[in-house]
């Protein structure tokens, strides 16, 4: 380049080598001087400033002025609510599966009728029929509500800039922070009762909607635009006739998100909201240890969820049919007479026949016992192949990463003692290793080595809060500029001098190893599927079935095999936090594209070379996204995965919610949505970079 | 070729400028009418940082004429003929349509002038998804609160002009891109605009269905004779559609002629680039070449002005006599073998010299 500006150069301090040396330094320094100074280890409590305190102090004023407003809102929504139960309660259960099923077959196909049949039927023959129906019943308030704000809000943000700057970083915040730390300010602000997880589950569903609205409207072509002024639209013509139908298909998947969410979120308030629901039935069985029912009930919440997911998915793909005129009437509104007929016929059969009107208790089936017999035998049989995959890997990974070998090394856990040798020796070893990828490789991978070894001998937890956080700081400059620097910084400022950096390392230490492992595992799974149809085709469904589940579901499998403790919560956060690796290594290495593919075989490349050489590198933006998204769904599975034992702030959220400390809960809350977008920005950050270096 | 046009002057488009960037307006004067000074303006606004992507353009639309503006992608075709029907807003100059100052109309007077006096084609269609053909047709119609049952009458006739009947219930996607931009010249029509603006409309379809899209535009035209302004980046399409030709460069208009005076006189190097594949035999016409009628002829075969050598040629095998051209009934001139060959030659020798 000929007219190359010293600040198009790139500095030495966003790509170079030096800054890790100083930070080195600056590392060992720390921990020589640990002995001396153990606050640079444990931040001390009467440093900590209580933020919490003053926000509930605030947040207590502005409940105890303003309560009453809210209150009426959730007084008059406990009527539509009172209704919509009613009348799902009131409706013979043939009717109510005659209904979904007539639908299911005007808007998808006869085997979506057929599925929807069945998977309701089982609500009626496990004799879940009436909490299912309450549970219905507040999804199906609650959608309209998120549907209809989630609308408004994406319409006003897309017409007005000076909106959009506000509702989208607002999005992002309430996307991260977990459900839980909503409940909180929900439960003080609108009172106890199904209500509650009626509106939480309403201002949970809304993000989706609003994000899917925006971009549907960002994404009408602008020859259709053109079109539409050129034939004389005004501006609101414009805008309902050529913008917003233009935008429906996209909206409409908005929908289905929204559906998903609501659902989700009338499982977990079902925690506080507690009444007759089938949320609240998984849970109480779980804490009383009846996994059997907790999965009969479990099933029912899955099948309830595919149900809303396929029919809403269907509703969303319709194809639009013209209606022709010269259609009869009737074939015109077939489905309309269907239901017509249905509803005659089954309330009066219902009149005669009380089977019909309520699904009579002696033809239940409720196989819990045998459930639980037939579980307590594989877990009686299995015992020691269980115990041993449950001790090694607590052993062996979760607590060398959670509390560095230096702890986890001892007589009980590896058979021996960690000596003073064995000390010098490791850093004498790291130190060669770093060395020798410094002279061999570059310094990138001896910078990755020093900073890896470090985290293995302290462990998350015991890492001097300063080295930790110029080491983020520095990954994060490097990665993305100094806006996300400052933004990591800060947030890690944020939770420091809110006393919460114990619990905070404590959840990217279980966090972190959930995502390691379903890296690894995701990425097999993923690697294979690229490259074998069957698999995928395998693979997908899972996946799908994985991914609609409410989180609260996954809990009760691992739960029953291997009881409360911190690896059912790693199971539980792989088990949702692996779809991701999964989807976006597969979709990643098939998109490589065509060309190079080839023109790498014709080179001679080995299937092996191939993949390493040729088709990873190339999906590595790809698979960053993946990986970015894998500690999302992590994170959120974390306050879930709390419920069944880990420490951490998913546990300090709960406590909050036990204590109804609401700052507690909103800091905490928010600290958790600060990790998530702390590793988002930067990992963001990093795959753009890779992308324009590959220009694609 | 359409009909000869008319004097009239249908859209008159007076020193259009249109730059992109942070603050066009300052190179400006709102207090002039004219930049007085062309050049150095746009040696400023590249100085500036700014995009000129029309600089200083005028010319005029006759009515009836088909009037095609060509050039090299990213010369400023689109953004020209979108000034012109305002979707975008000139910076600066002047646009007059028949007796209305176009710039000065405010916004509902330009929704009435788009609903009655304009249709436009663009080069990606612009269908809108959910509606089926007849709806899409109908559109326009609809947004102006006309009659379903009048509203359908219309479309199903623009649907057979354009050769789509049968296809009315079907949607966009499942059409092919000819098919689709069938779609796209319907709609145009159906509220009988004055003034029709095509967007390289036939671009995205493959050489032979553009062909016979082009043959077909011109059937539509010599049913229609609309006043069209037509965008294409293709010089033999310009050719064979055009009844003026205007190139564009870099936003700037650098020269307007009838396709023969382009050929035969390239103005730059620039357009003599696209002229130089041109066979000459497809532009020169017999009007530009005949000299006045001087003995009898032989009427069993008969030119008319605006026929090319190309048709002419075929006439003279197995003749040496000259060839009498006829316009409205009346012996305007003739051409003589040796006339052909030496405009052959002259224009052979000029363009060999560039
Ligand atoms: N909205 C815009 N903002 C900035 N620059 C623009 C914008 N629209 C067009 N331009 C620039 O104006 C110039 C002319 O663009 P225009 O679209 O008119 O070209 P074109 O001749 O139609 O090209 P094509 O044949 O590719 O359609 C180009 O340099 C383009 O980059
Ligand atoms: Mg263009």
């Amino acid at each position: 380049m000929s007219n190359g500006r010293a600040s198009q150069r790139p500095s030495a301090l966003k790509t170079g080598f030096a800054p890790w040396l100083f930070l080195g330094v600056g590392t060992i320094l720390c921990l020589l001087a640990v002995d001396v100074a153990p606050w640079l280890k444990e931040y001390p409590e009467n440093w900590v400033i209580p933020l919490s305190d003053g926000i509930t102090a605030a947040a207590s004023w502005f409940v105890d002025n303003f309560k009453w407003a809210f209150r009426g809102i959730s007084w008059l929504l406990n009527w539509p609510m009172w209704g919509v139960q009613s009348v799902l309660q009131w409706l013979p259960w043939p009717l109510t599966i005659a209904f979904f099923a007539i639908f299911a077959h005007r808007y998808g196909s006869f085997r979506l009728a057929l599925f929807t049949s069945l998977a309701l039927g089982y609500m009626a023959v496990v004799g879940y029929w009436s909490e299912s129906m309450n549970t219905l019943a507040l999804v199906t308030l609650s959608v309209p509500l998120s549907i209809s704000i989630g609308l408004a809000l994406g319409i006003v943000a897309f017409k007005s800039e000076r909106t959009d700057r506000v509702i989208q970083p607002t999005l992002d915040l309430m996307q991260t922070i977990p459900a839980f730390a909503y409940l909180i300010p929900i439960l003080f602000l609108f009172g106890f009762g199904p209500v509650v997880g009626l509106i939480s589950s309403a201002i949970f569903a809304i993000p989706p909607m609003v994000r899917n609205t925006i971009l549907g409207l960002k994404q009408v072509p602008p020859a259709v635009l053109e079109s539409g002024i050129m034939s004389g639209c005004t501006p609101r013509q414009r805008f309902w006739q050529v913008e917003l139908p233009t935008a429906l298909p996209q909206i409409m998947i908005g929908v289905n998100q929204s559906t998903m969410a609501a659902l989700s979120m009338v499982i977990i308030a079902a925690i506080i909201g507690g009444f007759d629901d089938i949320g609240w039935e998984v849970l109480s069985t779980m804490r009383k240890a009846q996994f059997g029912n907790s999965l009969l009930a479990g099933m029912v919440i899955a099948l309830l969820a595919m149900i809303l997911d396929r029919l809403s998915w269907a509703l969303a793909n319709q194809q639009n049919v013209p209606n022709r005129p010269r259609d009869s009437l009737i074939s015109r509104y077939k489905h309309s007479f269907i239901a017509l007929a249905a509803f005659i016929v089954i309330t009066i059969l219902a009149q005669l026949l009380p089977a019909f009107a309520t699904y009579p208790d002696a033809w239940v089936f409720y196989p819990a016992d045998s459930l639980n017999e037939f579980v307590n035998y594989i877990v009686r049989n299995y015992w020691s192949v269980m115990e041993s995959i449950k001790n090694n890997t607590l052993f062996f990974i979760m607590l060398p990463l959670r509390n560095g070998l230096s702890v986890a090394i001892n007589p009980f856990t590896w058979g021996f003692e960690v000596t003073p040798v064995m000390i010098w020796g490791y850093a004498i070893a790291t130190t060669l290793l770093t060395l020798w990828l410094y002279l061999r490789k570059s310094w990138r991978h001896a910078t990755g080595a020093a900073v890896f070894a470090l985290f293995l001998f302290f462990g998350t937890t015991g890492t001097p809060w300063p080295v930790f956080i110029g080491i983020t700081t520095l990954v994060a400059y490097q990665a993305g500029g100094r806006r996300v620097a400052l933004f990591a910084f800060f947030s890690m400022a944020f939770m420091l001098i809110n006393g919460l950096w114990h619990p905070v390392m404590l959840s990217v230490y279980l966090c972190g190893t959930a995502v390691l492992l379903s890296i690894i595992l995701g990425g097999l799974i993923g690697i294979w599927a690229a490259h074998n149809d069957t698999v995928s085709s395998i693979i997908r469904p899972i996946n799908d079935t994985l991914q609609t589940m409410p989180q609260f579901v996954l809990l009760i499998p691992v739960l029953m095999l291997f009881r409360v403790g911190e690896f059912s919560a790693l199971l539980a956060v792989i088990a949702y936090a692996i779809v991701p690796p999964i989807r976006y290594f597969e979709h990643g290495l098939r998109s490589v594209p065509t060309e190079i593919v080839e023109a790498a075989r014709q080179m001679g490349c080995t299937p092996r070379q191939m993949l390493f050489e040729v088709k990873l590198p190339l999906a590595l933006p790809v698979i960053m996204l993946g990986l970015n998204q894998a500690i999302m769904y992590g994170l959120g599975m974390l306050v879930i995965a709390a419920m069944v034992g880990t420490q951490g702030l998913g546990q300090q959220i709960f406590l909050a919610l036990g204590k109804a400390d609401m700052g507690r809960g909103i800091v905490t809350g928010l600290s958790m949505a600060l990790v998530a977008m702390v590793a988002d920005r930067i990992l963001q950050a990093y795959s753009r970079k890779r992308q324009e270096a590959l220009g694609l | 070729m359409g009909d000869p046009a008319s004097s009239i002057v249908k859209l008159a488009c007076r020193n259009i400028w249109k730059v992109y960037g942070d603050n066009p307006g300052q190179y400006f004067n709102t207090n002039q009418d004219h930049v007085s000074d062309p050049a150095a303006t746009l040696e400023k606004i590249i100085q500036g940082n700014h995009i000129p992507a029309a600089a200083d353009v005028s010319f005029d639309v006759h009515e009836g004429e088909i009037f095609v503006i060509m050039g090299l992608s990213g010369s400023g075709k689109s953004t020209m003929v979108r000034c012109l029907s305002r979707l975008v807003e000139p910076t600066a100059g002047e646009i007059i349509l028949g007796d209305i100052d176009l710039l000065k109309a405010n916004d509902e007077e330009l929704i009435e002038i788009r609903r009655h006096k304009m249709g436009m084609v663009f080069q990606s269609f612009g269908l809108l998804p959910h509606l089926s053909v007849l709806d899409n047709v109908a559109f326009p119609l609809k947004i102006q609160n006309i009659g379903e049952a009048e509203r359908r009458r219309k479309a199903a006739e623009m649907i057979e002009l354009v050769g789509l009947s049968g296809r009315e219930d079907a949607f966009p996607r499942q059409l092919s891109g000819g098919q689709q931009q069938r779609v796209g010249i319907a709609r145009s029509l159906a509220v009988e605009p004055e003034l029709w603006f095509l967007d390289e409309p036939f671009s995205a379809l493959d050489p032979l269905i553009r062909r016979q899209m082009q043959d077909e535009f011109v059937r539509l035209q010599t049913m229609l004779h609309k006043t069209i302004v037509f965008i294409t980046h293709d010089f033999l399409e310009a050719l064979k559609l055009a009844d003026r030709i205007a190139i564009m460069k870099d936003g700037q208009v650098v020269q307007i002629g009838t396709p023969a005076e382009i050929v035969l006189n390239p103005a730059t190097s620039y357009v003599a680039e696209f002229t130089s594949d041109v066979p000459l035999v497809r532009v020169i016409t017999c009007g530009s070449i005949m000299v006045p009628a001087t003995q009898d002829l032989d009427h069993s075969i008969i030119a008319r002005p605006d026929t090319t050598l190309e048709e002419l040629l075929p006439g003279f095998s197995g003749r040496v006599e000259p060839i009498p051209v006829v316009s409205d009934d009346e012996l305007v001139g003739m051409v003589t073998p040796a006339d052909v060959l030496q405009a052959l030659a002259e224009s052979e020798a000029k363009a060999s010299q560039k």
